[in-house]
């Protein structure tokens, strides 16, 4: 049974200043089951920010649609968390405050509020710092909060937006491990936005190669290595071969195409 | 280290006691006759009496500082807050909805050039000579500063923090509360502090015109009877009061938003 379900699903910005049509997003179908970890990869300017926001409720399709546990998404809601590329957490709240923001939106005690926080922040790795502000903390760290945040609300949906893609090298593997701990732990369907082939192939149960202009699905494969995953073993690589003879096949495609 | 802190603290009064001192010497020089420009020394002794009585020198004034200052704090008080009421209320609102913003702030954009001032006529046939009028005009006065602040604190809010909130399962009415008014306060304390500048400044214009009492009711009533010392001590009473008022919307500030603290350039001044 799919937990998400995007069916015939097309996005066409009109750009008014210019008087013309961008399809981002071209006839997309996709179908994700339940605690599946779904990333999108492809190039900037494939539309896959753009699908995971119709996911998010954030933006509607121009035509088809897209469905969570069997209803049609038309605005953002707490049934799907959503970790930001960059944290976007209130700078005026501690820590805790912004982890358990959406209980604050919903009007719960203080004393609860805290105590419910203080799991999640256990969970990220952030013990010790519930009273801290955004500001004090570092990029890696505040993205820590940020999923904390999405988890809180313990939604059926996570979707991330290239949520490592500003830390550095050795922050962002530690942030994939732990992302796959939480994940395992916390059981979930995950969709996950990146460029980076590593990552990809790092965390994910299915990978959806996209292609750029219009932004189409090229192929979706399954990722069955086991975990935690040796980015240097034989099979990783092919994989690795594969999906950048699928990337690089494309370029050659676009440029070889008559402008 | 002690040597150096006490230097520092000595460096704020460095400035204000030469100028003190130059005027001193300056005055008792005979370059202008003394009535003219009173030494700080005449401005305190006359500002001492009209403080506490001390040698009647100020005759009908003497000893009613106090009374003075409050008929003139109340004025401030009063329409400063009715204006930060209406300019966030006002504000919030038209930063945030199109609609309300096409609707209201034309008309608003064609009020706001108008001097305050120029509605002292008005003010006085409408209001009679009293309070009222002062604290209409600084009302009028500190109105527009708080609400344009307001309204472009509210506009330049991150779309990505609303996003968040609509994200964690906000309503509109909470996403205002929670996200775009705390994201706002920044720019909110900056109208207030531009608008109780406004607001001393109008207090003092209305007393000298249209009411009979208050700190600028003293300085106009003396300059008439030629009592410079005493014109200077009320300018004195009133540049303290400005600097006593906006020192405690900063306290209220640096309170408000010590989360900004270690974010800017110098946070919390």
């Amino acid at each position: 049974m799919a937990t998400i379900d995007i069916s015939n699903v097309s996005k066409i910005f009109t750009d008014k200043k210019r008087n013309a049509d961008v399809t981002a997003l071209a006839d997309i179908n996709l179908s994700i089951a339940r605690n599946e970890f779904v990333c999108l990869l492809g190039p900037s300017g494939c539309g896959k920010s753009t699908l995971l926001n119709m996911i998010a409720g954030f933006e509607q399709p121009s035509a088809g649609h897209v469905t969570v546990d069997g209803r049609i998404v038309t605005a953002p809601g707490a049934d799907r968390g959503v970790v930001f590329q960059h944290a976007n957490l209130m700078p005026w709240l501690p820590v805790w405050e912004n982890v358990a923001f959406h209980l604050l939106l919903g009007g719960g005690q203080k004393a609860e509020r805290r105590a419910r926080a203080q799991v999640y922040i256990d969970m990220v790795g952030l013990t010790g710092f519930e009273n801290h502000y955004p500001s004090e903390l570092s990029g890696g760290m505040n993205q820590r909060v940020g999923i904390a945040r999405a988890l809180l609300m313990n939604p059926q949906v996570i979707l991330m937006d290239e949520p490592f893609g500003a830390l550095d090298e050795q922050t962002r593997m530690d942030m994939q491990n732990e992302l796959v701990r939480i994940w395992q732990q916390h059981q979930g369907t995950i969709v996950f936005v990146t460029h980076g082939i590593d990552e990809a192939l790092t965390l994910g149960t299915q990978i959806a190669v996209m292609s750029a202009r219009p932004g189409r699905i090229a192929e979706i494969i399954p990722i069955d290595l086991p975990r935690p995953r040796d980015i240097t073993s034989p099979q990783f690589n092919a994989l690795k071969r594969h999906i950048l003879a699928l990337l690089r096949g494309e370029r050659v495609e676009q440029e070889r195409a008559p402008a | 280290m002690i040597a150096l802190a006490q230097l520092k603290k000595l460096d704020r009064a460095i400035v204000p006691l030469l100028v003190l001192a130059g005027w001193e010497a300056f005055s008792r020089s005979g370059a202008l006759p003394a009535a003219l420009l009173p030494a700080p020394s005449t401005v305190v002794w006359a500002w001492a009496d009209w403080l506490v009585g001390t040698d009647g020198n100020t005759q009908t004034y003497s000893g009613h500082w106090v009374a003075d200052m409050l008929a003139s704090l109340s004025r401030v008080a009063a329409g400063f807050a009715i204006a930060t009421v209406l300019g966030v209320a006002l504000g919030v609102a038209i930063g945030w909805s199109r609609r309300i913003e096409i609707v209201i702030e034309p008309t608003l954009q064609m009020l706001r050039p108008i001097p305050p001032v120029s509605w002292i006529p008005l003010a006085i046939i409408w209001f009679g000579i009293a309070n009222k009028p002062a604290i209409f005009l600084v009302f009028l006065g500190a109105f527009f500063p708080i609400l344009l602040n307001t309204i472009h604190g509210v506009k330049s809010c991150d779309r990505n923090l609303i996003r968040a909130g609509a994200m964690v399962g906000g309503s509109e009415r909470k996403l205002l509360r929670y996200i775009v008014v705390p994201a706002a306060m920044p720019s909110i304390f900056a109208g207030l502090r531009i608008g109780i500048g406004s607001a001393w400044m109008l207090t003092v214009t209305a007393e000298m015109v249209a009411v009979k009492s208050g700190l600028g009711y003293v300085l106009w009533d003396s300059y008439y009877f030629l009592r410079y010392d005493l014109v200077l001590a009320a300018m004195a009473s009133i540049g303290l009061l400005g600097f006593c008022s906006d020192l405690s919307i900063r306290l209220v500030m640096a309170r408000v938003l010590h989360w900004q603290r270690n974010t800017t350039l110098r946070g919390g001044e």
